[in-house]
């Protein structure tokens, strides 16, 4: 108990004092995840639009498949992404381990399956509704899938949020694949790991709640744009 | 279009079969009403005619002069609408049929004054009530200028108030020279609604007559008994 | 209303090109590969801001166990490698992944353990008495586990005290394969014997009951060493700006700079790059 004190009273000192290093290590954090998230939506979204709306072989197995990924664990993850970007891997000449760009590229990794397992889900669940009315209006595969992710955007919203959640909360890809330099690729959840690998509890913890209230003003936000919108547009 | 040809069209899913060889032909002209019990097979008979569902075996021909684009329409028993205004309902609609986006919000704002909702053109469309949406439906499909209109059982989840509103729109969008083709259990509204009445019964085209005849001397034993209401449940 | 909502989003699709822009790498710097107890002693934090500021070369350490960095090394991922562990840098080299190696500084291991000293070895000045009363006590002792260059101290120190501790360890030899902090973490929580080096020690926070029960013995010695990796073998490490680093740190002013960092009254490493046995 008096640690979680001392944890509040740290977060609290960092916050209002706010500490540079502090500020650099939030902001990379953010933009590492929500880059990650940008684009395992780009790539997300319109796949698992598209399995819910066509019909080929292997598409069950597939399914299953994409739903499985959702529980990837980020470690190994990591560990893929960093033997991929390793000067002795395939992808080495690219240059960018150890840099934020392979923290967002594992991070895109991580969340993509999930983006795409849910919003498959979800758009497969409106397209039972709306298939025979869209067909009878002439849209094909294409334009139903776009008008499908459209009209179930405030659901999507949620699943963007999970997949920001996922990625803001992970330690295991970042760590490895950014190695925590210091100043250059260290987020939040590897200072966390760092400071409580120094012993230093409280600053770890208060960094926690500092990451944690981050998500929840995020969260918070995301969900009162999606009330106004709704109310708006039904 | 017109005419359409049926010709031996059998439909069977999952080991049952549910349209039986029927054989027909629906003209210009005069109003079709598809008259039978509930699991006679009209909804699905509606489908195949429309181009929803592919015969198990037969033929389904529109046998008129082709002119490349979709001219037929089809409003079903629940409305479906998507997650935008009224009025962008209806543009939706016209998009897809390659208006432009200006002409189609123009044909879009006449026709819902046509129909007596211009007052909610900016509301979304799914809080408006069951008539409303309904009448929204068919605003849409007539926007689109079809040649042919088919309605699977229009009313069947309507108030009288709602179902009156929707029958003189029916007849409205008659007048400007679409053909009606309807479903519905509803011997009144056969009657008010219909010209020509086919009979199915079991997946079968029992009967096919004039309104006026098929009511007052229908021809065959299940026509006769549907009509005393006294056919079975299938 | 239409205009408004294409407007936001257009901004939110820009949104990721903005964000993305700025994380495009830097080109003058160089990848060190060291240790997690080298990093969490803050010596870097210490070191490398003066070495920038006189060659304006960026130094990123990315701290693993000394297993792991030198395995980073050999696959290319570091221009120069920073470790303890004096037998694995001459196999690296002789594998041919390193240049040469240059002593830079060293510091001493000592032996953690709790104030009440089940095993009664507070105080004594022999390290390999202390663990032989260790074993035969079955006193809770944590090791790393990690082939970290404090591990491999640690199970030559087992070897030097005649015990054959992979055969004769039992449930009191807890081998968590973490690095020195956590590892101090466990010990501290479950009131156990744990080898440190000094410097993570002096940097540590979550003593408990913990003090230090052994140092000063000879054996005890935690010898750095600073290698390049070789540019023959790995196309791409920045040999020039790697060289600075080295030549800096074995250095007059490097080594100065080494013998600053103090936390309190206590200096943590000692430089001896002249020393060139080390």
């Amino acid at each position: 108990m008096d640690e979680i004190s001392r944890s509040l009273g740290t977060a609290g000192a960092l916050i209002v004092g706010f500490d540079p290093q502090l500020v650099q290590i939030v902001a990379l954090s953010l933009r590492v995840s929500l880059t990650a998230v940008v684009v395992a939506c780009l790539l997300g979204l319109p796949l698992g639009a598209a399995i819910a709306v066509g019909r080929f072989p292997g598409r069950r197995a597939l399914i299953v498949a994409l739903n499985a990924l959702m529980g990837l664990p980020p470690v190994v993850v990591g560990l893929f992404v960093y033997l991929m970007l390793s000067r002795a891997g395939p992808l080495g000449e690219l240059g960018i381990l150890f840099t934020p760009s392979a923290m967002v590229v594992a991070q895109t990794i991580l969340i993509a399956p999930i983006v795409a397992a849910l919003s498959r889900q979800v758009i497969e669940d409106t397209w039972q509704e709306y298939r025979e009315q869209l067909r009878s209006l002439g849209a094909g595969p294409i334009a139903s899938a776009a008008t499908l992710l459209w009209d179930t955007r405030f659901s999507l919203v949620t699943i963007v949020l999970a997949g920001f959640g996922r990625a803001a909360a992970e330690v295991g890809a970042v760590m490895i694949v950014g190695g925590n330099i210091d100043g250059v690729t260290r987020v939040m959840t590897t200072a966390i790991a760092l400071e409580t690998s120094k012993g230093d509890l409280p600053l770890a913890l208060g960094l926690g709640i500092i990451l944690l209230s981050l998500v929840l003003a995020l969260n918070a936000a995301a969900y009162w744009v999606k009330e106004a919108a709704q109310r708006r547009y039904g | 279009m017109l005419p359409l040809v049926l010709h031996q069209v059998w439909f069977a899913v999952n080991g049952r079969t549910i349209i039986n060889g029927v054989s027909m032909e629906i003209e210009e002209g005069p109003r079709t009403v598809i008259l039978g019990a509930n699991g006679a097979g009209k909804s699905v008979l509606m489908r195949l005619c429309h181009g929803l569902l592919s015969p198990t075996a037969g033929s389904i021909e529109w046998r008129g002069p082709a002119n490349g684009r979709r001219r037929q329409a089809m409003v079903f028993q629940r409305p479906v609408m998507l997650r935008r205004s009224a009025l962008a309902n209806i543009v939706y609609g016209l998009r897809l049929a390659g208006v432009s986006e200006r002409e189609s919000e123009m044909r879009a704002r006449d026709v819902l004054e046509a129909v007596g909702l211009e007052r909610v053109a900016g509301r979304p469309a799914r809080v408006l009530s069951g008539g409303e949406q309904q009448r929204l439906a068919l605003a849409r499909a007539w926007a689109l200028g079809p040649e042919v209109l088919f309605l699977d059982e229009p009313t069947a989840n309507l108030d009288p108030g709602a179902t009156r509103d929707v029958e003189t729109l029916i007849d409205q969008i008659r007048a400007g020279g679409t053909k009606i083709v309807m479903t519905t259990h509803n011997l009144g509204q056969a009657r008010r609604l219909g010209d020509e009445i086919l009979f199915l019964s079991r997946g079968q085209l029992v009967e096919r007559a004039p309104v006026d005849r098929f009511f007052s001397k229908p021809a065959s034993a299940e026509a006769d008994a549907f009509i005393k209401g006294e056919l079975p449940w299938n | 209303m239409e205009l408004i909502r294409r407007r936001l989003l257009s901004a939110v699709l820009s949104l990721p090109l903005l964000i993305a822009a700025p994380l495009v790498p830097a080109q003058n710097f160089i990848t060190v590969a060291s240790t997690t107890s080298t990093e969490q002693s803050g010596l870097f934090k210490h070191m490398l801001p003066a070495f920038q500021k006189k060659t304006g070369i960026e130094v990123r350490v990315v701290a693993l166990g000394t297993g792991q960095a030198l395995d980073m090394a050999r696959r290319g991922d570091a221009d120069v490698v920073f470790v303890h562990a004096k037998a694995a840098e001459e196999k690296f080299i002789a594998e041919g992944h390193g240049v040469k190696r240059l002593p830079v500084m060293y510091n001493d291991f000592v032996l953690i353990g709790p104030k009440s000293d089940p095993a009664k070895v507070a105080g004594g000045k022999d390290i390999t008495a202390a663990l032989k009363k260790i074993k035969n006590d079955s006193a809770p002792f944590v090791s790393r586990g990690d082939r970290s260059g404090t591990h491999m101290a640690e199970l030559a120190l087992w070897t030097q005290s005649g015990i054959d501790i992979a055969a004769e360890k039992g449930p009191w030899y807890r081998d968590t394969g973490q690095g020195m902090g956590p590892a101090l973490n466990s010990a501290s929580s479950m009131n156990g014997y744990i080898l440190s080096d000094r410097a993570t020690w002096l940097a540590f926070k979550n003593r408990g009951d913990l003090t230090i029960v052994v140092e000063g013995d000879k054996r005890l010695f935690n010898q750095y060493g600073v290698i390049l990796v070789n540019p023959e073998k790995h196309k791409h490490v920045k040999k020039e700006q790697g060289q600075a680093f080295i030549d800096w740190v074995v250095s007059p002013e490097g080594q100065k700079n080494i013998a600053d960092y103090k936390i309190g009254p206590d200096q943590l490493f000692f430089p001896n790059a002249n020393d060139k046995g080390a």
